[in-house]
């Protein structure tokens, strides 16, 4: 489901197989693992790189798990809130810049994952950054809301990002600030992940003090990510 | 260390002396007096503008003297930034515009000192903002967090100030938002300035309705700056060497 490597002082970690790479709990625990791996075995100076194979980076929460739990969907929807919502907080208190290669589609809960990371790169050629619950009618939790805040700055770009469910290209998401910069192809994409991890670990950073700015710089989103899971109303 | 002089309606506050100002209890309480100074004598339309001599506005808080009182230096840390934070509240409250004509180099404490002003005005060839906690690997206090992100919109803008510890020229700091505009030399900055708040002064706005509405556009700041200092690790200040 997700690959640990290390190359140098810099982790890779890939959601493998050629499917949505829904995040359903499996998923999700095997990322947090994978993260809490990074976390003991980084150094002074590391860095994450997060990726994916195939055509999607992650399609959002695995909706067709939650409903094949019967009676009430619910539960499932919180319990994939909970783990991804633990995730979260993980990369922002993780000791080490973390850099998303965003190789394939990325939408609703696969978008908060992505923009949860310090650095977005991006594919050019194919690929969206889509909140996709407008479109399909489902509302989205608070706490992903101020995710999404935390990170989209203008007005005008939060609006077009939540309440018009804007289909992102990296060219736009770039316009946007979303995306630090746009690829040919998914092996340029990863390519310009490790240059900008190298580029960062020249800094020769401590891990530990580049985490505590992070979770000062995010200390309203680490309290927003702190509250019950809410209700998430089945229109399903 | 620090003069204040009167020109018409405007308040001159200088850094004096061609040192890094750095910000060590006697320059803070000299500020702050000045600033108290200021705050008596300000007629109806009154506006500040603060700047500094020499090749730094200020290189931050006075890590040799905090270091210079013994193996503990957090009593002195906590000190310095006790009279601070005091005075980003005066400046938050002040019933007047306040503009800062940033001549040089300002980092960490001095570059808060410098975003806590209203407008900055900046000189072009010479001088960076440059928040440098990361690069010499100490923690940035949250109240620090909290100004700069009161006065930097763009996440992406504080990302490359607090997580990237970007020396900003006056061009880029004005890309972001974070300067008014850029200067060619001490003097011409200086000159800005006055121009700003000459125009400033020349609205006649009411300086306590001017200071009210600044205290609520920051008045979750205000929160942030009461809050106890959290100074990072003492140990770690040993081997801290400016970068500048």
């Amino acid at each position: 489901m997700c690959s640990l490597e290390k190359r140098g002082n810099l982790f890779i970690l890939t959601l493998t197989g050629s499917d949505e790479h829904r995040l359903n709990p499996t998923l999700l625990d095997a990322i947090k693992s994978a993260l809490h791996r990074v976390r003991s075995e980084a150094t002074a100076s590391s860095a994450l790189i997060t990726t994916a194979h195939g055509k999607f980076f992650s399609n959002g929460l695995d909706l067709d798990w939650a409903k094949s739990g019967d009676p009430e969907i619910n539960p499932r929807i919180q319990l994939m809130g909970f783990k991804l919502r633990s995730i979260v907080k993980d990369l922002i208190s993780l000791p080490l810049p973390t850099i998303a290669a965003v190789t394939g589609h990325a939408s609703a809960a696969g978008m908060i994952f992505v923009v949860s990371h310090d650095y977005v790169v991006m594919r050019r050629d194919r690929g969206f950054l889509y909140m996709s619950e407008l479109d399909v009618d489902l509302p989205i939790p608070p706490w992903a809301t101020a995710v999404i805040r935390a990170k989209v700055g203008p007005a005008a770009a939060l609006r077009d990002v939540l309440l018009r469910s804007e289909k992102l290209t990296a060219a736009e998401a770039a316009k946007l600030g979303i995306v630090e910069s746009a690829h040919d192809g998914a092996e340029e994409t990863v390519r310009a992940a490790v240059r900008l991890g190298e580029e960062l670990l020249r800094r020769k950073w401590d891990g530990h003090v580049y985490g505590q700015i992070r979770m000062e710089m995010f200390s309203d989103l680490l309290r927003a990510l702190d509250f019950s899971e809410n209700h998430v109303a089945s229109r399903l």
